[in-house]
C-alpha cells in the first residue's frame, strides 16, 4: 500500500515536472523541473531496489545539470532585470519544488530506513545478501579490472590527442605570476612626484 | 572483507611495465617547461630515450617471460607462444621506426615530446590486441591502438595533408570500429559469451545446421571491420590517401607494426573461436585476398609518389598473408608468420630509405626523384634494389621465401585459384618495383639528393639489407618459431 502510494507520487511527479520542462518559458525554471524529474525517476530507481543507479542518476545527472544550468544562465540572452521583477511572483512555485524535493528525500530516506529492501519486485534480488553496488564494484574492479585499466589508457589516450592536436602556445598573453607579484615592491612600483597646485603632469 | 584474489599479472607484465613508462613519460614532458625549440627539442630526445630504451626492455621482458599458454585476469588475457612471436615482431617494428624517425623529427620542427608517448601507447595497444581473449579486451585494445594513429597520422597539425590524412582515417576508421562491435554484440547475442575459449567449444560442439544466420552475420562484420584495420580490399580506400598525407616516419610506423598487429589479431580471432567455422568465413578470406592482391599490383602501376606506391604495395602484402589465412591450418598461419617477419625487414629497410630522400633539406616524395641514386649514393641505391627485389619476391632475396612458404601452404590445401592469383599479381607487381630499380641506376641525375644521410638510417638499411639479402643462408630459425607459435595457437 505504502509503495505503490509512494510510487504514484514520484511517477506522478516525473511525469508532470518532464511536461513542465517543455512547457515553462523561462529556460532556467526548465533546468529546475528537470532537475525535479531526476530525482523523481532516482526515487523510482530506488524502488526498484537498484540504489546504485539512483546515486549515479543523482550524482551525474543532477551534477552535470547544474553545469548545465550555469552554461544556460551564461549563453543565453536571459534578461535577468525582467526575470527579477518577477522573483516574488515565482517565489511560490519555486517553494513548492523545493518543498516537493524536501518531502521525497524525507520519504525516501524513511522508507528505506523502515524497510531496507523495499520495492514489490523482489525477483530482482537475485545476489543475496550482496547489493547491487558492491556486485557492480567487484564486477568493475575486480573481476573486469584489465578492461577497467584499458579504458583508462583510452581515455588518457583521447586527453594527449586533444592537446597535442589543439594546443598552441599563444604570445602576448598575461599570466599570473605568483614570483613577480611578490618580488614587487613600493621601490619599484610606485613613483611618487609633487604635483604643483593648479598644474599636471 | 577478505581481498581478492591477485591475477596473474606476471604473464601481462609487458604491457604493464611499457604502461607504466607511458605514464612516467608523460609527466616527464608535462613538468618541462615548454618554450623555446631548443628547450622542446631536449625535452623531446629524453623521452624519446626512454620510450625507444623502454620499448626494447619490454621486448626483452617478454623474451624472459614467455611461456606456456597462461590466461588471466578473468579470461581476458592471454599469453602463449603465438602471441609472444607477434608481439616480438611488433616491438622491434615499432622501436626501429622511432629510431629511424628522430632526425626528421628534428629537422622538421615536428621534435614533441608527445610523439614517443603516442608511439608507445599504440604499440601497447598492440601488444594487448595480440594477447586478447575476449571480445571486450579485443575491442577496446582496437580502439586503444587506433585513437593512437589517428592522432599520430595528424600530427603535422599546421600541414593541410598530415590533418586531412588524420580526419579521413579517424572518419573511416570510426565506421569501421562501428562495423567491427555490430558483430561482436551479434556473436554476444546468438552464443551468450564474449570470451574465445567459451565461443570456441560452443562452435566445436555445435553442428552447421545449429550455426544461426545471427553467428555467421556477425563473424562477416567483425572480419569486415578487421579487414579495414589491414586495409584489406574492399576496405583499403583509406590507405594511399592516410599513407601520403602523414608525415614520412609516421607512414613508415604506419605500414609496418599496425598492420602486423592487426593481421595477428584477425588470426587470433579467426582460427581461434571461429575456427570450427571455417568453412563458413573461409570464402569470405579468399575474396579479400584475391581483391587486394590484383588492387596491389594494378593499383600501384600509375603511382608516382613513393609514399602512395607502398600503400598499394603493402595492400598487395596483405592479399599474399591472406592466402595463408585461407588455409585455416598449421601450415597457413606458419607461412602468414614467416611471411610477416620477412615483410616486417623489408619494410622498416625501404621506409628507411624513403627517409633519406631529401633534397635541401626537403623531403621528396616522387621516385623520379630518385633518378641517379646508384651513382650518387651507391650504397643506398644497393640497399633500396634489395629491397625492391625481395618485395618482388625474386629470388634468393627473403621475399622470394615469404611468398614460398605461403603459395606452397596453399598448394598443399588445394587452393590452385589463389596459388595462381598470387603468382600471376606478383608478376604484375615485379613491374612497378623493378621499374624503381630502373630510375635508381638508369635514369641520369638531375639533383642528386643530400648527402649524409642520418646515421641511424645508414644503420637500419645496412642491417635490414643484409638480412633480406642472406636470409637464405639460414631460415631455420626463423621457421622454427614461426612453426611453434602457429601450433601453439591450434592446440589452445
Amino acid at each position: 500500500m505504502i509503495d505503490a502510494l509512494i510510487f504514484y507520487m514520484f511517477a506522478c511527479t516525473c511525469v508532470a515536472s518532464a511536461v513542465l520542462v517543455i512547457t515553462v518559458r523561462n529556460p532556467v525554471h526548465s533546468v529546475l523541473f528537470l532537475i525535479l524529474a531526476f530525482f523523481n525517476a532516482a526515487g523510482l530507481f530506488v524502488l526498484l531496489g537498484a540504489e546504485f543507479l539512483a546515486m549515479i542518476l543523482v550524482v551525474v545527472y543532477v551534477g552535470a545539470v547544474a553545469v548545465l544550468f550555469m552554461f544556460v544562465v551564461m549563453m543565453l540572452d536571459i534578461n535577468f532585470v525582467q526575470l527579477r521583477q518577477g522573483f516574488l511572483e515565482y517565489l511560490p512555485i519555486g517553494g513548492l519544488v523545493g518543498l516537493i524535493l524536501l518531502v521525497e528525500l524525507i520519504t525516501v530516506l524513511g522508507s528505506w530506513v523502515v524497510k531496507p529492501i523495499s520495492g514489490t519486485n523482489d525477483t530482482l534480488h537475485t545476489m543475496g545478501s550482496i547489493s547491487n553496488t558492491h556486485a557492480l564494484g567487484h564486477l568493475i574492479y575486480t573481476h573486469y579490472v584489465y578492461l577497467f585499466q584499458a579504458s583508462g589508457i583510452i581515455l588518457l589516450v583521447a586527453m594527449i590527442g586533444a592537446i597535442v592536436l589543439t594546443h598552441r602556445n599563444r604570445e602576448g598573453v598575461k599570466r599570473q605570476t605568483i614570483n613577480d607579484q611578490l618580488r614587487r615592491n613600493p621601490s619599484n612600483s610606485v613613483e611618487l612626484r609633487k604635483v604643483e597646485p593648479g598644474k599636471g603632469i | 572483507m577478505p581481498l581478492a584474489e591477485t591475477p596473474n599479472v606476471i604473464a601481462a607484465l609487458p604491457e604493464l611495465f611499457l604502461a607504466l613508462i607511458v605514464m612516467v613519460s608523460v609527466v616527464l614532458g608535462v613538468f618541462q617547461k615548454g618554450g623555446a625549440n631548443e628547450i622542446n627539442v631536449k625535452v623531446f630526445r629524453v623521452v624519446f630515450w626512454l620510450s625507444t630504451i623502454s620499448i626494447t626492455l619490454t621486448a626483452f621482458l617478454l623474451i624472459l617471460y614467455a611461456g606456456e599458454r597462461t590466461v588471466t585476469f578473468a579470461g581476458l588475457f592471454l599469453s602463449d607462444t603465438y602471441s609472444v612471436f607477434c608481439k616480438i615482431l611488433i616491438l622491434t617494428g615499432s622501436v626501429i621506426t622511432l629510431v629511424i624517425a628522430r632526425q626528421f623529427l628534428e629537422r622538421h620542427e615536428m621534435a614533441r615530446f608527445e610523439y614517443p608517448i603516442i608511439i608507445t601507447i599504440a604499440t601497447l595497444g598492440m601488444l594487448m590486441m595480440v594477447s586478447a581473449n575476449d571480445l571486450i579486451s579485443l575491442n577496446l585494445s582496437l580502439e586503444l591502438w587506433s585513437l593512437s594513429l589517428y592522432i599520430i597520422a595528424a600530427i603535422r597539425r599546421d600541414d593541410i595533408r598530415s590533418s586531412e590524412s588524420g580526419l579521413k582515417y579517424f572518419v573511416l576508421g570510426a565506421l569501421a570500429s562501428g562495423l567491427f562491435l555490430y558483430g561482436a554484440s551479434l556473436i554476444y547475442g546468438f552464443s551468450g559469451t564474449t570470451n574465445f575459449d567459451e565461443l570456441s567449444k560452443i562452435f566445436s560442439a555445435s553442428t552447421d545446421a545449429k550455426i544461426g544466420l545471427g553467428i555467421i552475420f556477425g563473424i562477416t562484420f567483425i572480419i569486415a571491420g578487421l579487414a579495414f584495420k589491414i586495409a584489406a580490399v574492399p576496405f583499403h580506400m583509406w590507405t594511399p590517401d592516410v599513407y601520403e598525407g602523414a608525415p614520412t616516419p609516421v607512414t613508415a610506423f604506419f605500414a609496418v607494426a599496425p598492420k602486423i598487429a592487426a593481421l595477428a589479431l584477425l588470426i587470433r580471432v579467426m582460427v581461434g573461436p571461429f575456427g570450427d567455422l571455417w568453412a563458413h568465413w573461409q570464402q569470405i578470406i579468399v575474396f579479400l585476398s584475391i581483391a587486394s592482391m590484383l588492387l596491389g599490383a594494378f593499383g600501384a602501376i600509375k603511382q608516382y609518389n613513393i609514399k602512395r606506391l607502398m600503400a598499394y604495395s603493402s595492400i598487395g602484402h596483405i592479399g599474399y598473408a591472406l592466402i595463408g589465412l585461407a588455409n585455416g591450418n598449421e601450415a597457413g598461419v606458419r607461412a602468414v608468420l614467416i611471411y610477416l617477419a620477412i615483410y616486417l625487414v623489408m619494410n622498416i629497410g625501404c621506409f628507411a630509405c624513403i627517409l633519406a630522400m631529401r633534397k635541401d633539406d626537403r623531403m621528396v616524395e616522387n621516385i623520379e626523384s630518385l633518378a641517379g641514386l646508384g651513382k650518387s649514393h651507391p650504397l643506398l641505391a644497393a640497399a633500396m634494389a634489395i629491397f625492391m627485389f625481395s618485395m618482388a619476391g625474386i629470388p634468393p632475396m627473403a621475399g622470394f621465401f615469404g611468398k614460398l612458404y605461403i603459395f606452397l601452404a596453399a598448394i598443399e590445401n588445394e587452393l590452385y585459384l589463389l596459388a595462381i592469383i598470387g603468382v600471376l599479381t606478383s608478376v604484375v607487381a615485379s613491374f612497378y618495383y623493378l621499374r624503381i630499380i630502373r630510375i635508381i641506376y638508369f635514369d641520369d641525375i638531375d639533383e642528386p639528393l643530400d648527402k649524409p644521410i642520418d646515421k641511424e638510417i645508414g644503420i637500419v638499411t645496412t642491417f635490414a639489407g643484409l638480412a633480406v639479402l642472406f636470409f637464405f643462408l639460414y631460415p631455420g630459425y626463423l621457421v622454427t618459431k614461426a612453426a611453434t607459435a602457429a601450433a601453439s595457437l591450434f592446440s589452445g
